[in-house]
């Protein structure tokens, strides 16, 4: 054992950056062990960074962090210190799998740390009980409140027993009792366990009073260091806020001042915005229940209450998004929906999650939002340089919002909800996760807007602070309205001492009760997984992952039926119709002779199934021009005395006209004329001559093999269950990892002691399963329904298909860890697999006719391999002593491509 | 109009969108150049480059000679092998045709006794399986002739049967292939641009964001099927030119600003298409196992692989609800035949008609599956 560290943590001259932005500017800090450690500061100025780079999941740029006594640029020290690391990131449950319910989120990050069934279920039943989930153990994570996905992110990073707990703004858009709860249940965890650090940023300064060592930060450096009141007391201020603003650079503070709210002259019988018993049910939930309110024009009306009681799915009624089940809205006195257009070019909305363009450039989200609102040519460049200057977006003006810290994103927000000057407002916590100055600089906007403009301003919030600057706010909860008022009315009315607690007194009073319990996690204090493990792959934490995707599949059935239907559905489509049998091909005559001879010559040609005559030819122009319409494809032309040319043995010439636009079918129907001439010469000889003409010294006898019937609806088949084992399972895969990147979960490869391989494995597993229970259902397809027999080995099948589509599923990771966005990865495995699979497989052209650089993609994929087993087993009767080369081939095929994904999947964040 | 405005602009929008995914770009560059050369030059329908072995068990010089009349380009140089060398080389598909010369093959031939000769075909090679033989019987018998008569081989028929093939004479199926290619990926290309982009909207939030702005659901859908069509249709036309007839060499017999008129009506309608498939998804995993059959059925059973009069007539009927038969009808009158409007209009419109039906569709259901993804 190494001696006690005092510091947890420790940097030297760390410095990050993105693209030309520094995040982190050679920032040297220690930071203590066995303490609650608050990073504050305003957004955008590196705190997630920081955090990233002490919890490992961030890659190191320059400089040295070192926590739990070890470099974290050494990939040795990561692996063994993650597993006593907890890192919850940023965003309300964003690390969480919202099909999973309660229980199997904690219950899965408990299995990835391999700990036993009685240890995980001895520790979930703690956790739910403290943090009072208890419950709700069978709800989806999904539809959980902010609150309550916090509290069970936090149950996840907690099912570990880490020795250090990294927090980033978890407490960001979350209502303040659920806030207070949260940190109350911290505080009791931290008294069990002392020894535990806790590194948290946060936005919420009243937040920050609690904890017991702050470091103050802005644009990339440390400004500040020590307790809370050692700060204060060195900016010579009362409260955290005012010392914080204190403590900024000259530059930064300038401008900001104390917000007053201006009184407003009520504007009596007017309104724009009258609500009456509007009501949302959403199956036999009812969002919001019978909410009525009027609000005045030039008003700001605040919107108070829990996540998920019923806020956003009000503002959406307001805005016509969703239509109320029951109840009536009214904006600027006419009906939501009537004058659709002219209504919404009054308003201006702001959903609660980002909603503009993550791909187009902050100034391109301005210009195109002015365009969509038809600002006149001539102010749209003005008003978009103002609105840059004005939310303190220039500096950004050429960034992607990806780029950019939640705190900015939502000025942007702010600032298009703004743009076309609209009468009317309607927030959906827009500063959420914004820094106190941002906020006090937005909420002089608004003030402005509603006093001297006189903008209608519905907005909502968890800051209390901003409740206050409402003229009236109302309190919801579980989508009733509990009180309304002015702030200061509703204050007094629970003699409160301050607006929060007049709100938590009303929810107390509507009977919700503070659902921590007294009791604490008594967990088992020995680690029982402290590091990643030797050997090579874990089976129980690959088996976490395969359970955990496996239950996602099984929660989404669509998606499980058009996986296994589709492919039933599309066999059927192609086996029938995928044919290379020239019939019907419809042909005209341009008969010229009209004896006897050219008759029965045509007669011949009319009885035979491959042909289907069509109305007779005039003259050649009529041929040419019917031949162009694609009416016919085949013209017959006999010349004038062609009859009497022929008995005379003159040799008369038929012509016989394809159309080569379709080359395969000029082909076959060539051989089709042939063969019909000779059937009918032979006939015509037998009539005349009475014997057989011996036009041809040789007989060739044609044996088909594998397909005696050389029917298409026996070939093709094999090469269709190919091509659906490729596709549809390496589709399936396809979304896996960019979706996770896209939706943010995939931080949990990132913060666990996992190795990637045993993620991409716990990933493709479920999938092979699905893959092969298709290829079931396909196998009797092809026996039962096209008949086809079963000649060949069952068992050299069945390993074929499970290599195949391992090696299809695997294909689909290495596109999902190599592109960038789900489309592409759409796009990728449906082209990439479509040409080589339909083309050079041998599905439906031979390979040995394949030519060039044909031949090599052929060779180098696997659909090739796995058309010889199929159409080896199906149509020729072989067994494993001839087929087993394409097994290994494939074998060697699906461990390339594990090795490429792993390879092409990072474990950390730039 | 205003609406004109905001589909232009929300379009313009959609193309910084692809511009910004390199990755997507780098597909979609490979799909219109590499997919499509590879799958001309290398994928022959026609007799080309076929391999066929010999089983020689006459020893004759007309055996010996037998084995030198089978020539590139139709066929392989052919490889003579042994009886039980038969089963193991049709099995692994090395050969496709396998030619058993029996023994006393030459003293029947010159005895007149109507001589027999076998020819395996492996019947799984659809394709040239039935071409092939007729070609390997025609030059036997030429080269029978050619022994015993000394003569070039030619057989004397009561009738010549002159065939000949329009619009392109010597039945070279790369330029059947090429351009059914280029269709090809279009096709898969235009569906997934278009119904992932919605899908990406709405799982993304700016959807809604859009639909609380003054812009209605048309608008935003005209936006997304102009501004994927441009750029389809100019990589189409690029790769018309470029690659199929400058680098392949293929002629072109129609006009391309009418191919390329086709093409963007033909683009409307399945991008309307996409869109309106991507209302029935809710998530893109969803979305991209909804498409494979749909592209799939489109490429392979619309009359650009197989022709379509040989399908059940059931399936017949079934494809015509799909733009792609009409277009590919359309793209083999004008490309081919050099076919004029006069002729295709009727193409076109169906293919406008269908797109409309789509379009409607897509509409009804645009907003409606907003309100059921939350």
């Amino acid at each position: 054992m190494k001696p006690p560290v005092d510091t947890v943590a420790r940097l030297e001259g760390v410095t990050h950056r993105y693209r030309e932005i520094a995040a982190l500017d050679g920032v040297s800090l220690a930071i203590p062990a066995g303490r609650m450690v608050g990073l504050i500061g305003p957004d955008g100025v590196g705190k997630s960074t920081l955090l990233g780079l002490v919890a490992g999941v961030r890659r190191l740029q320059t400089g040295a962090v070192e926590t739990l006594g070890g470099s974290m640029g050494d990939r040795r020290h990561r692996d063994a210190v993650c597993a006593r690391i907890a890192y919850m990131p940023q965003g309300l449950g964003r690390n969480l799998y919202p099909t999973l319910s309660v229980f199997e989120n904690i219950d899965f990050f408990g299995r990835l740390y391999r700990q036993s069934a009685n240890e995980r279920a001895a520790r979930i039943a703690d956790l739910l009980e403290s943090t009072g989930l208890d419950p709700f153990s069978d709800r989806p994570a999904g539809k959980l409140s902010g609150g309550m996905k916090q509290k069970l992110s936090l149950c996840c990073a907690l099912i570990h027993d880490p020795e250090l707990l990294v927090l980033d703004e978890p407490t960001t858009g979350v209502d303040p009792l659920s806030r207070r709860q949260f940190w109350e249940l911290i505080d009791r965890i931290r008294a069990r366990r002392p020894g535990m650090s806790v590194l948290t940023a946060t936005a919420y300064m009243s937040e920050a009073e609690r904890f017991e060592h702050l470091i103050a930060m802005n644009e990339g450096r440390i400004l500040a260091v020590g307790t809370p009141a050692a700060l204060k007391s060195q900016a010579g201020t009362a409260d955290l806020e005012t010392a914080f603003i204190a403590l900024l650079p000259e530059e930064d503070r300038q401008g900001h001042q104390t917000l007053e709210l201006p009184s407003r002259t009520s504007r009596e019988g007017s309104f724009a915005i009258e609500a009456e018993g509007l009501t949302m049910r959403f199956g036999d939930f009812t969002a919001v229940d019978h909410v009525s309110f009027r609000i005045e024009p030039g008003e700001i009306f605040g919107f108070l209450g829990s996540n998920g009681c019923g806020k956003t799915t009000t503002m959406k009624m307001l805005t016509g998004l969703l239509t109320a089940s029951e109840g009536k809205a009214r904006l600027f006195g006419k009906p939501i929906g009537t004058d659709g257009m002219e209504t919404r070019r009054r308003v201006g909305y702001m959903s609660q999650s980002f909603s503009l363009y993550s791909e187009l450039s902050v100034r391109q989200n301005l210009v195109l939002h002015a365009d969509l609102f038809h600002l006149p040519g001539s102010r749209r460049a003005a008003r978009v340089d103002e609105l840059l200057e004005r939310f303190d977006l220039s500096d950004v003006a050429a960034a992607t919002p990806a780029s950019l810290p939640l705190g900015v994103r939502q000025r942007l927000q702010l600032a298009v909800a703004v743009l076309h000057e609209p009468e009317m407002l309607i927030l959906d916590e827009p500063t959420s996760g914004v820094d106190p100055i941002a906020r006090d600089a937005f909420w002089a906007l608004l003030i402005e807007l509603s006093r001297k403009d006189g903008v209608t301003i519905f907005i909502s919030t968890h800051f209390m602070n901003e409740a206050e600057r409402c003229d009236r706010v109302s309190l919801m909860h579980a989508g009733k309205v509990l009180a309304q008022g002015r702030p200061e009315a509703l204050r007094r009315q629970r003699d409160a001492a301050s607006l929060e607690d007049a709100f938590i007194a009303y929810l107390e009073e509507a009977g919700v009760e503070d659902d921590n319990k007294e009791g604490v996690p008594d967990l088992p204090t020995t680690s029982s997984a402290p590091d990643i493990g030797s050997g090579w792959i874990s089976p129980f934490r690959v088996w976490a992952f395969a359970r955990r995707e496996s239950m996602e599949i099984l929660r989404d059935p669509i998606r499980l039926a058009f996986a296994l239907l589709g492919p039933v559905v599309l066999m059927l489509a192609m086996g029938y119709g995928i044919t290379f049998d020239v019939e019907n091909l419809s042909y005209a005559v341009l008969d010229q002779d009209q004896s006897r001879e050219s008759r029965m010559f045509l007669d011949a040609m009319s009885s035979s199934r491959y042909f289907e005559e069509q109305p007779p030819i005039t003259d050649l122009t009529e041929l040419d021009h019917r031949m162009n319409t694609g009416e016919i494809s085949l013209a017959i032309v006999i010349p004038p005395e062609y009859g009497r040319d022929l008995l005379a043995g003159r040799t008369p010439q038929i012509g016989a006209w394809f159309d080569g636009s379709n080359s395969t079918r000029a082909e076959t129907g060539r051989g089709y004329v042939q063969g019909v001439l000779y059937a009918h010469l032979g006939d015509l000889s037998m009539r005349e001559t009475g014997e057989t003409p011996g036009y041809y010294p040789v007989t060739v006898v044609p044996r088909f093999r594998y397909n005696q019937a050389f029917r298409s609806q026996y070939a093709i088949p094999p090469g269709v269950l190919m091509m659906l084992l490729i596709m549809i399972p390496a589709m399936l895969t396809a979304l896996g990892v960019v979706r996770e990147k896209e939706m943010g979960s995939i931080l949990n490869l990132y913060a666990a002691p996992v190795r990637r391989f045993e993620f991409l494995l716990g990933k493709q597993l479920p999938y092979i399963g699905v893959a092969m229970a298709s290829f079931a259902s396909l196998v009797v397809l092809m026996l039962t329904v096209f008949g086809i027999g079963l000649p060949g080995s069952f068992a050299a099948l069945l390993l074929g298909a499970l290599f195949f589509t391992t090696a299809a599923t695997a294909f689909g990771l290495v596109v999902s860890t190599f592109v960038r966005s789900q489309i592409a990865a759409i796009f990728a495995t449906a082209i990439i697999i479509m040409v080589p699979t339909v083309n050079f497989s041998g599905m439906m052209y031979p390979v040995s006719t394949l030519e060039g650089g044909a031949a090599l993609i052929g060779q180098a994929f696997p659909a090739l391999y796995f058309q010889q087993i199929s159409a080896g087993v199906f149509n020729k009767g072989l067994d494993f002593d001839v087929l087993y080369p394409n097994h290994l081939v494939l074998a060697a095929f699906f461990v390339l491509f594990w090795l490429t994904a792993t390879l092409l999947l990072r474990k950390q964040e730039a | 109009m205003l609406g004109i405005v905001n589909v232009y602009k929300l379009g313009v929008k959609e193309i910084y969108s692809l511009l910004r995914d390199p990755v997507l770009m780098g597909l979609i560059i490979y799909t219109f150049t590499v997919a499509i050369y590879t799958v001309a030059n290398g994928v022959q329908t026609e007799l080309n480059n076929a391999s066929i072995a010999i089983v020689d068990e006459d020893r004759s010089a007309l055996s010996a000679q037998l084995v030198s009349a089978f020539l590139p380009p139709y066929f392989k140089t052919p490889e003579v092998i042994e009886l039980r060398d038969v089963d193991p080389g049709m099995d692994t598909g090395r050969y496709t045709f396998v030619l058993d010369v029996p023994p006393g093959f030459e003293a029947d031939v010159l005895a007149g006794r109507g001589a027999e000769i076998q020819l395996n075909v492996d019947a799984t090679a659809m394709t040239i399986a039935g071409n092939g033989a007729s070609y390997v019987s025609s030059i036997i018998n030429a080269e029978v002739l050619k022994f015993v008569t000394r003569s070039s081989g030619a057989v004397a028929l009561p009738v010549d049967l002159r065939v000949r093939a329009k619009y392109n004479p010597n039945l070279d199926s790369s330029w059947f292939l090429a351009v059914m290619q280029i269709i090809n990926n279009l096709t898969i290309l235009a569906i997934i641009l278009a119904g992932a982009a919605v899908i990406r909207e709405r799982e993304h939030g700016t959807l809604e964001h859009l639909l609380v702005m003054p812009v209605t659901s048309s608008e935003i859908m005209l936006a997304k099927i102009w501004a994927n069509g441009l750029v389809i249709v100019l990589a189409a036309v690029l790769s018309l030119q470029a690659i199929v007839n400058q680098l392949l060499g293929i002629p072109i017999a129609g006009s391309i600003a009418l191919f390329a008129f086709g093409s963007a009506v033909y683009l409307f309608s399945i991008t309307a298409m996409g869109i309106a498939l991507s209302t029935f998804a809710t998530t893109m995993p969803q979305f991209g196992l909804l498409s494979i059959p749909v592209f799939v059925v489109m490429n392979l059973l619309s009359g650009g692989v197989t022709p379509l009069e040989s399908m059940p007539s059931a399936l017949q009927s079934a494809v015509q609800v799909l733009p792609s038969t009409h277009f590919i009808k359309f793209a083999q009158a004008v490309l081919y035949r050099g076919a004029g409007i006069g002729i295709v209009w009727p193409q076109l419109a169906i293919t406008v008609v269908i797109g409309t039906v789509f379009f409607a569709v897509a509409l009804l259901r645009f907003r409606a599956t907003l309100a059921a993804v939350k």
